[in-house]
């Protein structure tokens, strides 16, 4: 307990970074995700090609690599020289791509005969999607949504290779302080075990909240 | 999706297909638009200048890009196939059921999913060195992707044995199989078959997750791209750097990926899987784990990152 309790000030920051990195990324992630997912599933061929070719550029590509680009390329060539900013950018820009293909397996988990139907019964392009289509897409986006987030939020653990303060980045400034890295690093596996398994119940429990209805 | 009829919208008449040629071509002018920013300030930083790319006529330069590329592969090699025999042993012992085994790969499997493969590395490059046990930098690659990705495919495994019908297993008991039998000759082949694709999503995951060795100083593709962009001798070539390695990863990771894709139309193609997709129709993800849901929505699966939590 003394590695926690003698270098608060640390544990505080960097657990404040973490969930800066976890809230603003997610943000940037779920927006950007929403655009692309509906750029991948909309009629007009070429949002189809531009949201696919971002999803399988980015996706091919490593997080360690995305932060590359954001924190030693993008400077360079945008002169923005915020680290924080940028790592946010980065993962948000590689967490964008999962969240848009979810939202893609989700739509196309709805059969098609279910918007031919509400169609065939009268119904407006709002009411096909708000009371037909969206509502089982969204039941089978939520688990493997909670799944992104979940691995979103270890991902942020990469920020630490660029000077960038979090949780995975404390052992670092903590040895300098003459503590044992087993030590803090046990604690910080332990942070995040409690952390994901945490977000692991809130899955389960949406999961099976949904899994009744149908 | 080829035009035709979607779920999501009918097959556009000539008032639609006029709308949505104003907003494709509203798509291409914002891309052109990033595109031409994006290489107007490289050109005006004066990356496109013939001395940033100097360093890469150096024959010797790309030997040790090449030699880089070789430890990027040997440590995903050898951590897939680790990942893929811890898999398969803890999948077994979690399927088992017999208590002491069943147990302790449960937690075991819970616990290694739950923690960043960054700070597993971290725990076994600083966190031994520290108490004596000093590891190097590969081992501790390996070892810890060796161990995130094996908990990660065990539940794939599990999940895959999970959706076989139930008399699968019960003919085997019948016929007077023993349970070890009955798991590797009935249970396991089938549901390595079904989940071939996301099996292999997650060995590109694996790749993908080798480049994290740059941040405890495993000498791969990414941590001789950074050496490259701090010689100032070689003018500092950040951007080409940053391009040349960033292609080389896309493109072993698309070849793996296309490498799952071809499996996985192989595999659809076998009379069993479809009878398992229709068993999951895509209407009702009910009783579906979401791994199960992945195989069986032919998602690419690997968006996941490792993290296909299985809830049945």
């Amino acid at each position: 307990m003394g590695v926690i309790t003698d270098n608060w000030d640390l544990w505080v920051d960097a657990t404040v970074g973490t969930l800066q990195i976890f809230f603003f990324g997610l943000i940037i992630a779920l927006v950007l995700g929403f655009i692309v997912g509906a750029m991948r599933v909309s009629p007009i061929p070429i949002a189809r090609w531009v949201g696919t070719a971002y999803v399988n550029l980015v996706r091919n590509t490593p997080l360690t690599l995305m932060f590359f680009v954001f924190a030693f390329a993008v400077p360079v060539v945008f002169e923005i020289r915020d680290l924080r900013l940028l790592g946010i950018l980065a993962i948000g820009l590689y967490t964008a791509t999962y969240v848009a293909e979810t939202l893609r397996s989700g739509i196309n988990t709805v059969p098609v005969g279910q918007a031919e139907a509400a169609r065939a019964v009268g119904m407006s392009f709002t009411q096909v999607m708000g009371h037909i289509v969206l509502p089982q897409a969204a039941r089978s986006v939520i688990p493997p949504m909670m799944s992104v987030i979940i691995a979103f939020l270890k991902n942020t653990t990469v920020a630490a290779g660029f000077s960038i303060m979090n949780l995975g980045s404390i052992r670092a400034y903590l040895s300098e302080r003459g503590e044992n890295a087993m030590v803090v690093l046990l604690w910080v596996a332990l942070v995040f075990v409690v952390m994901v398994f945490a977000l692991s119940g809130v899955q389960r429990y949406l999961e099976k909240k949904w899994r009744v209805a149908r | 999706m080829s035009g035709g009829a979607s779920v999501l919208y009918d097959v556009p008449g000539p008032k639609a297909i006029a709308r949505n040629r104003i907003l494709g071509g509203l798509v291409v002018v914002v891309v052109l638009a990033a595109f031409a920013f994006t290489i107007f300030r490289l050109a005006d930083s004066g990356q496109f200048s013939a001395e940033k790319w100097e360093a890469f006529t150096y024959p010797f330069i790309w030997q040790n890009i090449g030699l880089a590329l070789l430890r990027t592969l040997s440590a995903f090699v050898l951590s897939a196939v680790g990942a893929l025999v811890l898999g398969f042993l803890l999948a077994v012992a979690r399927l088992s059921t017999v208590r002491v085994l069943s147990i302790p790969a449960t937690v075991v499997t819970e616990v290694l999913r739950a923690i960043p493969v960054l700070v597993l590395m971290m725990l076994l490059y600083y966190g031994f060195g520290s108490i004596g046990v000093p590891m190097s930098s590969f081992a501790a690659v390996v070892i810890a992707l060796i161990a995130y990705n094996g908990s990660v495919l065990a539940e794939v495994f599990r999940a895959g044995v999970e959706s076989l019908p139930k008399g699968q297993g019960e003919a085997g008991f019948a016929i007077g199989m023993t349970s070890r039998q009955v798991m590797n000759l009935i249970l396991m082949p089938q549901a390595v078959r079904a989940m071939m694709p996301v099996i292999i999503a997650q060995l590109v995951v694996t790749l993908k997750d080798t480049a994290l060795g740059f941040v405890i100083t495993y000498n791969e593709l990414l941590y001789y791209a950074r050496y490259l962009m701090s010689q100032t001798t070689l003018g500092n070539p950040i951007i080409p750097s940053i391009l040349i390695i960033g292609a080389i990863y896309i493109i072993l990771c698309l070849l793996l990926s296309w490498l799952a894709h071809t499996v996985q139309k192989r595999t659809s193609r076998s009379v069993k899987v479809k009878v398992k997709v229709a068993a999951h129709h895509p209407g009702n993800p009910g009783g579906a784990t979401d791994t199960q849901m992945m195989a069986a929505q032919d998602v690419g699966t690997d968006d996941q990152t490792g993290h296909s939590q299985a809830g049945g």
